[in-house]
């Protein structure tokens, strides 16, 4: 019990798919120009995250080694087709928003990177509980960026406007895809000198 | 003519696929320790792109695209819409283009495919390639287009990551925090490079 908690308490911070293992931060920097689509892109993350990595594991003794990526890649490629679908049928016009990211979950390395090094190796409930530990990681990442986007940049937090602030105070940087780099680097050092573990070159 | 050359021009520095769209950061952060790793790695891009792109509009008008398959005559075929099945498409494209990349380096440039090591296969989940097929649907180019919107995109991620290599080596003499050494500096200095490139985008041209 106290190795399932560690399995999906770990990604949140000390092994941070975005700030750690490096994964993942094509999206990251992309959708987070305001929190409803970064919230929209975490959701559908955690979905593919979790079943992939479930459904890999309980294949995982039966996949013949040479052609594994292939079948990852279908695995993964069609949870992300009927999470695509979904959301064109209910949410159109944030889809249409989020335009290609959707379908670039296949290539987000945290899906694949974690199918590789986790669910290979390892039963479906820890398999369950770690993807869902590193998709929530990701997402309380990608919410914090787009936290800092959307109300530095536009002075809203998921469209509701905030009290005292001025339209002049936003800051366009923000918004644009450098202040997106600049802040998950900031993001990155204050977690860094928080947990106390460098990058050692 | 001039409409393909200013396709090139808008994806090598307007519309960068690193610095404005955000794809292929993971291999961009995690190989540009080296400028000749970074170089090995753009010019596999580009030779990927270039091929994947025209393939991927082949298959998508002719094979998936709503009345795309009325060529056979069929009635029934020629209404099918079958377009949700871009992506795996795509992706096996993208799969076997890289497994011949791979296999060409293995012959041709050994010391180059021993460079790269895991990466190679790694350029199949790259985000950039899967990403230019992707707009090139949604931009609707013609085949030529294509071509020249997959070579171009290749060329811009070839120029960011060479870039950003060579500021690396130099970084490396510099006094930086510790929190920010490492990835935290290289994501400042990627969002740098990113403020210049956008002085390219009052650049106006005439195509799409």
């Amino acid at each position: 019990m106290a190795k399932s908690k560690e399995i999906v308490v770990d990604p949140l911070s000390d092994n941070n798919p975005i700030t750690v293992q490096m994964l993942g931060i094509c999206s990251a920097l992309a959708v987070t120009a305001e929190v409803i689509a970064a919230s929209v892109l975490s959701v559908a993350v955690i979905v593919v995250l979790t079943i992939s990595n479930t459904v890999i594991s309980v294949m995982r003794n039966i996949i013949p080694s040479r052609i594994r990526m292939i079948v990852e890649m279908a695995v993964i490629a069609s949870l992300v087709i009927v999470v695509d679908q979904v959301l064109k049928a209910y949410m159109y016009d944030l889809s249409k928003q989020l335009s290609v990211f959707v379908g670039l979950i296949i290539t987000n390395c945290i899906v694949m990177g974690r199918a590789e090094a986790f669910a290979l190796q390892n039963p479906p409930l820890p398999s369950f509980l770690d993807g869902l530990g590193n998709a929530l990681g990701y997402s309380f990442v990608l919410i914090l960026v787009a936290t800092f986007r959307e109300v530095l940049g536009a002075g809203t937090f998921a469209g509701i406007e905030i009290p005292f602030w001025h339209p002049d105070m936003n800051n366009g940087l923000a918004i644009l895809p450098p202040g997106a780099f600049i802040i998950i680097g900031v993001i990155i050092w204050v977690q860094r000198s928080i947990t106390k573990k460098f990058e050692t070159e | 003519m001039l409409d393909l050359f200013n396709i090139i021009v808008q994806s090598v520095f307007i519309e960068n696929m690193v610095l404005a769209y955000f794809l292929g950061m993971c291999s961009f952060l995690a190989l540009s320790k080296k400028v000749d790793t970074a170089a090995g790695l753009g010019f596999a891009v580009v030779f990927v792109l270039t091929l994947t792109c025209p393939l991927n509009f082949a298959i998508h008008k002719f094979l998936l695209q709503e009345g795309a398959l009325s060529w056979t005559g069929v009635a029934a075929l020629g209404e099918l819409d079958l377009s949700f099945l871009n992506f795996i498409c795509f992706i096996a494209v993208i799969a076997s283009t890289v497994q011949l990349v791979e296999m060409i380096l293995d012959r041709f440039f050994p010391p180059l495919y021993n460079a790269l090591g895991i990466f190679l296969p790694l350029i199949t989940v790259n985000c950039s390639i899967l990403g230019g097929s992707l707009f090139m649907v949604e931009r609707e180019y013609g085949f030529a287009q294509s071509a020249a919107f997959g070579f171009g995109s290749g060329v811009g991620f070839l120029l960011a990551i060479v870039g950003i290599a060579a500021i690396r080596k130099k970084l490396r003499y510099s006094h930086i925090p510790d929190g920010l050494k490492g990835l935290g500096m290289t994501f400042i200095v990627t969002g740098l490079m990113a403020i210049g490139f956008m002085c390219f985008a009052g650049i106006s041209l005439t195509a799409k």
